[in-house]
């Protein structure tokens, strides 16, 4: 087994020759290379993560937007039904006072109507009951001969006319 | 055995030391261009990776992961050296299997020699013992009693925790070096038998050279998954002690 046989001769030129090269890439290598290709994948991996952070942020912002701008647009909806209820409410309003004050007109009229027609109908009655007093005085004058008062006759011709 | 041998390429001595630069330090030298190459193609540092910076990335992202799910937050401080002994590894036991024999160039696998996994794992308990006391100063020997242990068991337990933590640089150094070695000799054995078998006939050819080599074939895939087992099973272990150093239990 050369590595007993040999060990003499050769362990000083074998643990020389290690620490040199085994050396050289610990410097040149481990201390040299490898921090950098480390850095390039922390630096990448910072990127990934900064990104994926803008794009959240980005989201974020948009649906902030979204809602306010839905915010809004409620609000000026919730303005236009309001200002079109008032006008609605408003006009209703009107039209019942001036059908109010048409319906008072009217009946302001009617009234008057109805008063005339009474004061002429009452009129017309005492009308008849005097031509009928005179009538029924003159009937009964100058078929019975009898003279009857003006009272009488009237009272005669009361009675007669509520049976009418 | 021949594949083990260690043979200098260009003799040196350095204060009395032989350091002279083997075949051995030659696929060191091969395994650091290698990994610089692989590790400096996924430097574009493009926000969207292509195909190779996204398979670097996947390594320096396994190692960061493992020390993260391991030791927390301060498991960050020990990527560069988890990274580099885990990457190290894994290329080395790769490099070894190359089938460049074929070409006539022949793969030397250093992590086959346990004074190559010795000093890795030595390397790996230093750091845990500096960081141990470093952190906790003489708390630290609290790690070899666990919590709950009555009063007259704690002499034995922590002998006995502290024997374990001793024999913790051999497991690990032995573990690589013993599963490298046992695949390649695996390897050369069952190659011989293909050889030998078909040099001695049409008849030992077919019982045994062929079966062999089929065999050899699937030996082959399972070396290439224990490459990258042995070189996890390093580091996961590494930072396990790393872990006992950072947050005692």
């Amino acid at each position: 087994m050369p590595q007993i046989a040999q060990l003499m001769e050769t362990y000083a030129s074998q643990i020389f020759w290690l620490l040199i090269f085994f050396g050289a890439v610990y410097f040149i290598v481990g201390r040299g290379m490898v921090p950098k290709v480390m850095a390039t994948v922390a630096q990448r991996d910072d990127q990934i993560a900064a990104d994926l952070a803008a794009a959240d942020a980005a989201r974020t912002a948009a649906d902030a937007e979204e809602a306010a701008w839905r915010a809004r647009e409620n609000g000026s909806r919730a303005a236009a039904q309001e200002t079109l209820a008032k006008a609605k409410s408003e006009a209703a309003l009107a039209s019942e006072t001036k059908l109010v004050a048409a319906q008072v007109g009217i009946d302001a009229r009617l009234a008057e109507a109805e008063a005339a027609i009474a004061a002429t109908r009452n009129a017309a009655l005492a009308e008849i009951e005097d031509v009928a007093v005179e009538a029924a005085q003159d009937i009964v004058g100058r078929l019975a001969g009898v003279k009857v008062t003006k009272p009488q006759a009237k009272a005669a011709v009361k009675e007669a006319l509520s049976h009418v | 055995m021949h594949q083990f041998t260690i043979t200098p390429l260009a003799p040196w001595e350095l204060a009395g030391y032989d350091v002279s630069f083997t075949n051995s330090a030659l696929w060191m030298l091969i395994t650091t261009v290698v990994l610089i190459a692989f590790v400096a193609g996924g430097m574009k540092r493009q926000l969207v990776p292509g195909r190779w910076q996204m398979a670097v990335e996947t390594f320096t992202g396994f190692i960061d992961d493992m020390l993260e799910a391991n030791i927390g937050d301060a498991g960050k401080k020990y990527v560069p050296y988890v990274f580099s002994l885990f990457m190290f590894i894994l290329f080395a036991n790769i490099l070894g299997l190359l089938p460049l024999g074929v070409v006539g160039v022949h793969p030397f696998t250093f992590t086959s020699h346990f004074t190559v996994t010795g000093v890795l794992a030595l390397i790996t308990i230093s750091i845990v013992l500096i960081v141990g006391f470093w952190k906790h100063g003489l708390h630290f020997f609290g790690l070899f009693v666990p919590h709950g242990t009555p009063l007259p068991m704690i002499p034995l337990i922590f002998a006995i925790e502290l024997f374990s933590f001793i024999l913790r640089p051999f497991s690990l150094a032995l573990r690589l070096f013993v599963a490298m070695m046992a695949g390649h000799v695996l390897l050369e054995v069952l190659s011989s038998f293909v050889i030998d078998g078909t040099n001695a006939g049409a008849l030992w050819g077919g019982v045994v050279g062929l079966p062999s080599f089929l065999l050899m074939v699937g030996i082959c895939a399972l070396e290439i998954l224990v490459s990258g087992i042995q070189a996890y099973v390093f580091a996961l272990l590494t930072v396990f002690y790393i872990n006992d150093a950072e947050n005692l239990h």
